[in-house]
């Protein structure tokens, strides 16, 4: 089980901890599958390359998702997931390092609710943010 | 490099803006969210094992993607074919769980017209509101398509 984050412990600047990841073509067909998108240019690479692309490309919802999966893993089992945000800027590629990378930019509370502003991004192998977006999590206090 | 020549009217674009999609239903089912949690990488249990999380298994943040074809008719000829991704912004109010039936309606919110690198292109604003059984909104993802 992830180690719970409390909302004493975040601070503005704050890193969170970065993960790689490297999508396989059997990841893109296994999230087509589960997605129901069966756009081929993201498995059938003649068609990829017929549309003037390198390659087949990552869905950009997968992206959505594993910025979604970072954030969460991060936040832990009690912290909750209110917004996502992911704007797709540039492509990226099967078998390629993908890096997700986050700072906390603003930590505050509303009604009841300890929040916490974050910036996320996904970086591809030349350390371009392919994919910038931002979340916003509640997190658990130490004196609830 | 496209020469066709478009021109989003102002008339056009309040036309567009407000026309809702019919609903879309999805039955939240335990295999299919296993098998998303897999697809995204995801081991988090609370997608897998309903002891982990108080009332149930839940569904991933993006897990709502997989309702197909929430697209609202744009009451126009628009005269692309090619379609980019743009990007999301989900708010997430209620869990999702296994045993839900989700509706999604879409809705256009805005159109903009733009030439760019690309040639000219009409981007829209869609936001798609989810709701569980009970009626209560879950989720809302609004999303931006870029029309070349």
């Amino acid at each position: 089980m992830a180690e719970q984050v409390y909302f004493e412990d975040v601070a503005e600047g704050m890193e969170l901890p970065a993960e790689v990841r490297e999508p396989t073509t059997r990841q893109l067909v296994q999230y087509a599958g589960a997605s129901g998108d069966f756009y081929e240019i993201h498995y059938d690479k003649d068609f990829a390359q017929s549309t003037g692309l390198s390659g087949v490309i990552i869905h950009g919802a997968l992206k959505n998702a594993m910025l979604g999966s970072f954030v969460t893993r991060w936040a832990g089992p009690e912290g909750i997931l209110r917004r996502l945000t992911c704007q797709y800027r540039g492509m990226d590629y099967p078998d390629e390092a993908i890096t997700a990378k986050g700072l906390v930019s603003r930590v505050y509370q509303e009604g009841e609710q300890n929040l916490v502003d974050c910036t996320i991004w996904l970086e591809n192998p030349e350390g371009q943010q392919t994919t910038p977006g931002t979340a916003t999590v509640a997190l658990p206090s130490r004196n609830d | 490099m496209s020469t066709r020549a478009f021109t989003l009217t102002d008339a056009m674009r309040q036309q567009a803006i407000g026309v809702e999609s019919e609903p879309v239903y999805l039955d939240i089912e335990k295999g299919h969210v296993a098998r998303f949690a897999e697809a995204i990488g995801d081991d988090n249990p609370a997608y897998t094992d309903g002891t982990a999380w108080a009332g149930g298994i839940v569904a991933p943040p993006t897990f709502l993607r997989a309702i197909r074809e929430v697209r609202p008719v744009v009451p126009f000829e628009v005269p692309f074919t090619r379609l980019l991704d743009g990007g999301s912004d989900w708010e997430y109010f209620e869990p999702v769980r296994v045993g839900d039936t989700i509706s999604a309606i879409g809705r256009i919110e805005n159109m903009v017209e733009r030439t760019g690198s690309i040639g000219q292109m009409l981007i829209s604003t869609v936001k798609i509101t989810y709701r569980n059984q009970s009626g209560n909104a879950v989720a809302t993802q609004t999303s931006t398509s870029i029309r070349y």
